[in-house]
């Protein structure tokens, strides 16, 4: 008739669910505990029955009780709510790594392999699946009450979610940060497909190749190309091996080239200059959009040398793009 | 309005009679014609905040947006919360009952500062009649939160008055509440020691320390805000590297202490009513001072538990888990502590008591769903959903509204020198702990099956739960009702009240009902402890005759 | 209690007149300790207020040290010197005008307290003078800012810190050479004496927070990037 608990469709569900469970269990307890003494406190000292009042002002012990016993069971609650936050902000390394972009009022979501939906996302069920997401407008939020995750989506900055789907079905996606006029029709759909049926539905539609693919063709279209060279001439970094690892900025300080660095460095490149380079790159503030962004880090990403960083040479590698064109 | 009855009785000019014509009271400094003054004015906006509320349970009786348009239905739900929030509720306890009893109840004639105390209510008044032009000239629609960018570059609504609106009604509170501060510092009668004073002290003066100190960053925020809607500049739009988390940081700084401010005097009214009609001394004073001192404090400490999905980091979000678990801790002591003021006491359940006690039921509630929310794996799921909004009604509603109510009707033969019908009271304190809980009991269902709030349109499965919150709604609405209309009836029809219906302690029993304007003759020296029960008498006779009908 | 000097020709019990006791108050202490608690919650307040922005200060200048320096180098820095200078030697001056009324010297304390206020308007004009200057070097935040060095974006964050901290700190300077201008039409009636000069104490709180403020808001400002430092 209607629904009285959420479907637990990930590998999280359960055991937000159990701590729900144990919450409302001693909560109720307490509760029913008190409002039956209450209840007993009434009958037993109502004015009729009970003229004059004992005047029982106070008992430390009891008060010191009652103090420390919630505050134990309260750190239970703590510390199993954090045990499970902490799961939830540490997405597995192998993971499916998905793109969302969010705006007024839909849901733009892109594969690596190139498949892009608008409200609807197709995971595979049993694996790993980490979403990056990013606003271009607002603030928003991912939520799939059947996931039990959810998590912001900013404008401006980078935000992660992860799960692990392990039911097939179709689950509701809603926003959950108000976000104007149509904040409860962004909505939309995860379906959750069995593996060998998603590998069919990722390559089934591809036609405009790979995310990184995309990326590789922007970079060049962009004229990224002209200053970041695959060899050491290049007015600008070879980007070859640079995802992932430390880099030495002008001011000595290091940082590690993750998606939101290679982002700012797209649009705000003065901000950090690297070690022995002068600050010329031009910003692409305006000229790309979120998701050209996010192809461009996709391809930044294929350059990523699996071994251990060597010295760069004249010769580029392959990138690994679907189609497996070569760099120029 | 009442006449001169009583002054042939006790021969004195009571505060209403005093002086009279409009011009009396609009220039007023009397605090307790200054109380009055704000409960018409705060029940007036009450009202534009339950009209907002009745459009939105309507609308929401149906899963498609059928009754207003989208943006409408957005701009009920963040007015509902503005009015309510900053009109209704944080002034309603401190500016009408603590500006009529602090006084009285340390033995001062008036408060430290009367002038400043008449400048509030207007300034109140100033920010009334601004979000009151919000709303004529298309109103708000970012939220009562507020958050940025959408309220600094993405609707288009009156953002800029709204803004500046809760800007000037922040000042009013500061305003009272230093006035507060002062008049419990230096104005307290001969013997009436920090030890001695009622607990409905101690909140209202803890309430005035942190509004004194967290209001600011509100007003703050919404300048801020304002200030980047008029030039342009983006001060938290990421386009020019600004941090819409930065507004939400300034913003829960006060806003998260706010609902502090609005509980405590709540809590401060149920110490009194426990107290009288359990004929009891309070169990534990120094700890319930200690437990009103304690939530004050760590109220300050754990404002992003609103942020635990917004993108702070791990290591914040377990802070301030862990510190939002400690708040909880003296809010429990003082339920122990009530209950156990009622162990071999000698209790009457009068309404006032019946309201105190709906209050304890109703914010334990409240309290143990916080418990819910302050656990980070259980509130990534149920945040932003009806699951918070039943959390914060039952605390708001079911603890502050009703505990407004109990107090409203605890001391209104004081105020009025009038006593309310007693089995009215009874009736509409029932229908609204029904409706209460008929309204928002299916609401922390409905968000953890999934409900978002701030939902125009939802998922057609929610619906039943949704119609039951509604009629409860209506049901609630009845509850509030009543009371108005016995209220007024009783200002010509109720039972004369006498100095002290309840025999209750405290020093604003002590003189007649209504005060004169003076309130005391002769400054009282107090001698014993607060809720000293044992020297008082053991029964209530509850007066039950009016004495002169019509006069 | 001191006489009154020879400055002041009201006897005692007049002063004591001026200073009416309100019917809540039991003593005249009281009242003026109350005034002066008042006074304090009040400041209270106020560090509040600008302790909001100057959080946010702090957030993004932690997240762009190198633009706040490259910010903070456009600064008037012998404006805004000339500036503290100018409104530490007012808070001199309102001190010493207190220690006057303390001491019944009436014309004192007006001189005193014309020239903080007079100082408090130099310090409003020089700040005048500096938003000129950044509205002409296109330094003003919005659409005809102007930047070419590396970071646009981060430096105009600076600016709206800098146009934010400094106007609202203005805008109390302006309160509070009004509070003082109340003060020495009143002191200059002779309405301050040993007994009761509350209202010049209070003033004083006042402006001493103020000026505080800004020792704060021009190391924040001025000193950052400048080469002197």
């Amino acid at each position: 008739m209607f629904p009285l608990w959420p479907t637990a469709a990930s590998t999280i569900s359960g055991e937000v669910d159990a701590l729900y469970l144990f919450l409302i269990s001693v909560t109720s307890a307490v509760t029913l505990a008190v409002l039956c003494l209450i209840v007993v406190f009434i009958f037993r000292y109502r004015h009729s029955k009970h003229p004059v009042a004992d005047q029982v002002s106070g008992s430390v012990p009891l008060e010191i009780t009652w103090s420390l016993v919630p505050l134990g069971i309260f750190m239970i609650f703590f510390v199993w709510g954090a045990t499970i936050y902490v799961a939830e902000a540490t997405p597995p390394k192998d993971s499916l790594q998905i793109y969302v972009v969010a705006k007024q009022w839909m849901w733009k979501i892109e594969h690596e392999e190139g498949q892009r939906e608008i409200n609807t996302l197709h995971v595979p069920m049993n694996r790993d699946v980490r979403l990056t997401m990013i606003s271009q407008d607002v603030i928003h939020s991912f939520w799939v009450p059947e996931f039990r995750v959810k998590a912001d989506v900013l404008p401006g900055r980078y935000t992660t979610l992860w799960f692990r789907a392990n039911r097939p079905g179709k689950y509701n996606l809603f926003c959950s940060e108000y976000c104007g006029t149509m904040h409860s029709g962004m909505i939309g759909k995860v379906v959750v497909m069995d593996p060998v049926k998603f590998q069919a539905w990722l390559t089934g539609g591809g036609e405009m190749g790979s995310f990184a693919a995309t990326g590789q063709k922007l970079f060049q279209e962009l004229g990224c190309t002209s200053c970041h060279r695959f060899d050491t001439q290049g007015r600008g970094p070879n980007l070859v091996g640079v995802y992932g690892k430390p880099v030495l900025l002008d001011d000595g300080s290091t940082v590690i080239a993750d998606d939101a660095y290679v982002r700012e460095s797209i649009l705000n490149p003065g901000a950090q200059i690297v070690a022995g380079f002068k600050p010329i790159m031009p910003s692409f503030q305006g000229i790309v959009t979120e998701d050209q962004l996010l192809s461009l880090i996709a391809y930044v990403k294929s350059l990523a040398t699996p071994e251990e960083q060597e010295p760069v040479s004249n010769r580029p590698p392959v990138p690994k793009t679907a189609g497996g064109t070569e760099v120029q | 309005m009442a006449t001169t009855g009583q002054l042939e009785v006790t021969g004195y000019d009571d505060f209403i009679n005093a002086k009279s014509g409009i011009k009396s009271w609009l220039f007023t400094t009397d605090h307790k014609r200054i109380a009055l003054l704000y409960l018409t004015s705060i029940t007036f906006m009450f009202f534009i905040g339950a009209l907002f509320a009745l459009i939105i349970r309507l609308e929401l009786l149906t899963p498609k947006g059928d009754l207003v348009q989208a943006d409408t239905y957005n701009k009920m739900f963040t007015m509902h919360g503005l009015v309510m929030i900053f009109f209704f509720l944080i002034p309603s306890i401190p500016a009408v009952l603590g500006n009529f009893l602090i006084p009285l109840m340390i033995g001062a004639k008036d408060v430290a500062f009367p002038k400043l105390n008449l400048l509030s209510w207007y300034i109140y008044d100033v920010g009334a009649i601004m979000f009151i032009y919000t709303i004529l000239t298309g109103g708000l629609d970012t939220g009562w939160t507020f958050y940025t960018p959408l309220s600094t570059s993405f609707v288009t609504s009156s953002v800029v008055v709204g803004a500046l609106a809760i800007f000037v009604v922040g000042f009013s509170s500061i305003l009272t509440s230093l006035n507060f501060i002062v008049t419990v510092h230096r104005l307290r009668a001969p013997g009436m020691t920090w030890g001695r004073l009622p607990l409905f002290v101690w909140a209202s003066y803890a309430t005035a320390v942190i509004i004194v100190l967290g209001t600011p960053l509100i007003a703050i925020s919404m300048a801020l805000v304002a200030l980047e809607r008029i030039f342009g500049i983006g001060f938290f739009d990421p386009l020019l590297g600004g941090d819409p988390l930065l507004f939400q940081h300034l913003f829960w700084f006060y806003s998260h202490p706010a609902v502090y401010v609005m509980i405590l005097p709540g809590m401060g009214v149920i110490s009194e009513i426990m107290t009288c009609f359990s004929r009891k001394r309070v169990f534990g004073y120094k700890s319930m001072a200690l437990a009103i001192l304690g939530i004050a404090v760590f109220g300050f400490l754990v404002w992003a538990h609103h942020m635990f999905v917004a993108g702070i980091s791990v290591y914040s979000a377990l802070v301030f888990s862990f510190l939002s678990y400690l708040v909880a801790v003296p809010s429990a002591i003082k339920v122990f502590n009530w209950t156990a003021t009622m162990y071999r006491g000698s209790v009457y359940l009068l309404t006032p008591m019946l309201y105190a006690l709906a209050f304890i039921g109703l914010f334990t509630i409240g309290g143990m769903t916080g418990l819910f929310l302050a656990s980070l794996g259980i509130d990534v799921h149920v945040t932003d959903t009806y699951f918070v909004v039943a959390h914060f009604h039952y605390i708001m509603v079911g603890g502050m509204v009703t505990a407004f109510m109990g107090g409203m009707h605890f001391w209104w033969p004081k105020i009025s020198g009038r006593m309310y019908p007693e089995g009215w009271g009874k009736v509409a304190a029932a229908i609204m702990f029904i409706g209460f809980n008929l309204t928002f009991f299916p609401q922390f269902i409905l968000g953890y099956v999934g409900m978002n709030r701030r939902y125009w349109e939802y998922a057609s499965q929610f619906q039943v739960l949704n119609v039951l919150s509604t009629a409860g709604a209506s049901v609630l609405g009845i509850g509030y009702l009543l009371p108005l209309g016995y209220f007024a009836w009783s200002l010509r029809y109720g039972a004369r009240a006498g100095n002290n219906p309840w025999n209750a302690a405290g020093l604003e029993w002590t003189v007649p009902s209504p005060p004169a304007t003076h309130n005391f003759d002769v400054t009282p020296v107090v001698t014993s402890e607060a809720y000293d029960y044992d020297q008082l008498p053991k029964d209530i006779v509850v007066p039950r005759e009016a004495s002169v009908v019509g006069e | 209690m001191s006489e009154s000097s020879q400055a002041s020709a009201w006897s005692v019990r007049e002063a004591l007149d001026r200073d009416s006791l309100h019917e809540q108050y039991a003593e005249h202490d009281q009242q003026r300790e109350s005034a002066k608690l008042g006074m304090w919650v009040f400041l209270a307040t106020e560090v509040m207020f600008f302790g909001g922005m100057i959080t946010g200060y702090i957030a993004y200048r932690d997240a762009y040290p190198a633009a706040f320096r490259a910010g903070s180098v456009h600064m008037l820095f012998m404006a805004g010197t000339l500036n503290t200078a100018i409104l530490i030697s007012a808070s001199l001056f309102v001190a010493l005008a207190v220690h006057a009324a303390q001491l019944g010297e009436r014309k004192t304390l007006v001189w005193f307290l014309s020239i903080a206020m007079f100082l408090g308007v130099c310090f409003l004009s020089i700040k005048g003078y500096e938003y000129y200057e950044h509205w002409v070097d296109h330094k003003v935040p919005g659409p005809s800012f102007q930047w070419d060095g590396p970071d646009p974006r981060h430096a105009e964050m600076f600016f709206v810190l800098y146009f934010f901290l400094t106007g609202f700190h203005a805008l109390h300077m302006v309160i509070g050479v009004s509070i003082l201008a109340f003060i020495v039409y009143f002191a200059a009636r002779g309405r301050y004496t040993p007994e009761y000069h509350n209202p010049v104490e209070n003033a004083a709180l006042y402006w001493h927070f103020v000026d505080i403020v800004w020792i704060f808001l021009y190391p924040m400002l001025y000193l950052i990037g400048h080469k002197h430092v």
